[in-house]
């Protein structure tokens, strides 16, 4: 009996985070479309449904209905497997990060709010993201386009540079809360927003937030498929829903970097202040994550794309050396407290 | 370094909370100015029928030979354009019809949605053009 109801409480919160999950991506482009109309002074999507609420299902069917090229020089296998290897592994990142307090049912029974609680969650973060890239690089590498593989090389380099520090800078989360497990990690920076990781690693999350919108391969650190140069870059060949995956693996991970980042910093689904406990978990969580993915929109308004070499120059030489003094300074800030 | 980036946030969130002014097309329309240059129409005379006489100087000025022109006369004299057709798709609209016409005929109106399937609806005669003057009072 005891294993019948493990499976299905697993089920159960797998479906739940899937299709949260994807709901969310769906929207989260309406939301980009919205948000950079009103920067622009535009209104944005809103002839589809009420205030352009159906954009993304029109979206989605159209995406469906295009008709699927492969081109003559691809490698047939390899283009079919790598935008479903980006989803697949964006999908699975959610896995890991809880989204809401325990809950207890009438039998005793506690479920805690997260697929799988497992103790090196943070490690499984940073292992399954670095397969995500496979998706881009294999993609861009199978297409036979000139663009397509420009796009995937640089979409290695960066990546892989970036990775580095982000990985540094969440050492100094890890040396504070002695945990990779990110339900303790939440849990650690309970009672109230001053207690939260960002306050007592200010360093550390600017460098993991710019860090993730480099992964995100986002502007201003769109290499990847930097539209002017590169046309579309990694998936300038892929069309129909093989497109549609990469676009659902980007606005996914979109999603996805901020929860980590709540989740590390901002004290995931706990309350801003132990008073407003009665509000639960998942609507702070949300919200928390829908601020930070504002300010990836925001910023993707602002700001212009950097020149390649000024994004390796900038990661290598400002922000490897920032993050290795970071955990060098809390290193001897806990030694001496 | 930081303070320009921070300035660069602040503005385009200022543009945030100000009011788009785009205009809903399709809802919404801007007015033509008073100079402006659109599909033709045909002036009527009291009986409805078109005050064009079939002089043949529009179909000789147009710089992109777009009017095509077969001139009938009457038993009284009078000269009417039996068929008289303009070309959408080679029109420049440059006016120079409406400047040259001796009777103010042909008129070059507001209307600037010409969009069509087939390029045989681009083809714009007499009725078509009796018609546009409804959009042009």
């Amino acid at each position: 009996m005891e294993l019948l109801y493990t499976l299905i409480e697993i089920v159960a919160k797998s479906l739940l985070v899937f299709v949260a999950l994807l709901l969310m991506t769906a929207y989260n482009t309406l939301f980009e479309r919205k948000v950079l109309g009103h920067i622009q002074v535009r209104y944005g999507p809103n002839r589809v449904g009420p205030f352009g609420l159906l954009q993304p299902i029109a979206d989605g069917i159209k995406a469906f209905f295009k008709e699927d090229l492969v081109p003559a020089r691809a490698d047939g296998m390899v283009f079919m497997v790598a935008p479903a290897v980006s989803v697949i592994s964006v999908l699975c990142l959610a896995a890991v990060i809880p989204f809401g307090n325990d809950l207890v049912l009438k039998s005793g029974r506690v479920i805690k709010m997260v697929v799988a609680d497992v103790d090196i969650g943070l490690l499984y973060i940073f292992a399954i993201a670095s397969i995500g890239e496979f998706g881009v690089v294999l993609g861009g590498w199978a297409s036979g386009n000139k663009y397509g593989i420009t796009g995937a090389l640089r979409a290695a380099a960066q990546m892989i540079s970036y990775e580095v520090f982000i990985g540094l800078a969440v050492i100094g989360v890890l040396m504070i809360s002695q945990t990779l497990n990110l339900r303790e990690i939440v849990l650690a920076q309970s009672g109230g927003f001053w207690h939260w990781n960002v306050f007592l690693q200010p360093v550390a999350f600017l460098l993991y937030f710019v860090g993730g919108l480099a992964e995100l391969a986002r502007v201003p650190f769109d290499m990847p498929e930097a539209e002017s140069e590169l046309a579309c870059g990694f998936n300038i060949e892929f069309s129909s829903m093989k497109f549609a995956l990469y676009f659902i693996s980007e606005y996914a991970h979109m999603i996805i970097m901020p929860a980590v980042a709540v989740t590390l910093f901002w004290g995931g689904f706990l309350p801003v202040v132990p008073a407003l406990s009665f509000i639960p978990g998942w609507i702070w969580f949300l919200a928390k994550v829908s601020v930070l993915v504002f300010v990836c929109i925001w910023i993707r308004a602002t700001y212009p794309r950097l020149r390649y070499d000024q994004i390796m120059k900038f990661g290598w030489k400002f922000m490897f050396p920032l993050a290795l003094l970071n955990v060098l300074v809390t290193g001897v800030v806990l030694l001496f407290k | 370094m930081i303070i320009p980036l921070l300035k660069g946030l602040a503005v385009t969130l200022k543009y945030f909370f100000s009011r788009p002014f785009a205009i809903q097309y399709p809802d919404e329309k801007i007015e033509m100015t008073d100079r402006w240059r659109g599909i033709h129409y045909f002036e009527r005379r009291e009986d409805g029928s078109t005050k064009c006489v079939a002089c043949g100087l529009c179909e000789a000025v147009c710089p992109s030979n777009c009017i095509y022109l077969e001139a009938e006369v009457y038993e009284n004299g009078r000269r009417f354009p039996r068929v008289y057709e303009i070309d959408g798709t080679r029109c420049i609209f440059c006016g120079f019809c409406e400047e040259i016409c001796p009777v103010n005929a042909i008129r070059l109106g507001k209307n600037y949605e010409y969009v069509r399937h087939e390029r045989a609806d681009f083809i714009f005669d007499t009725t078509f053009l009796l018609d546009q003057k409804k959009l042009n009072p």
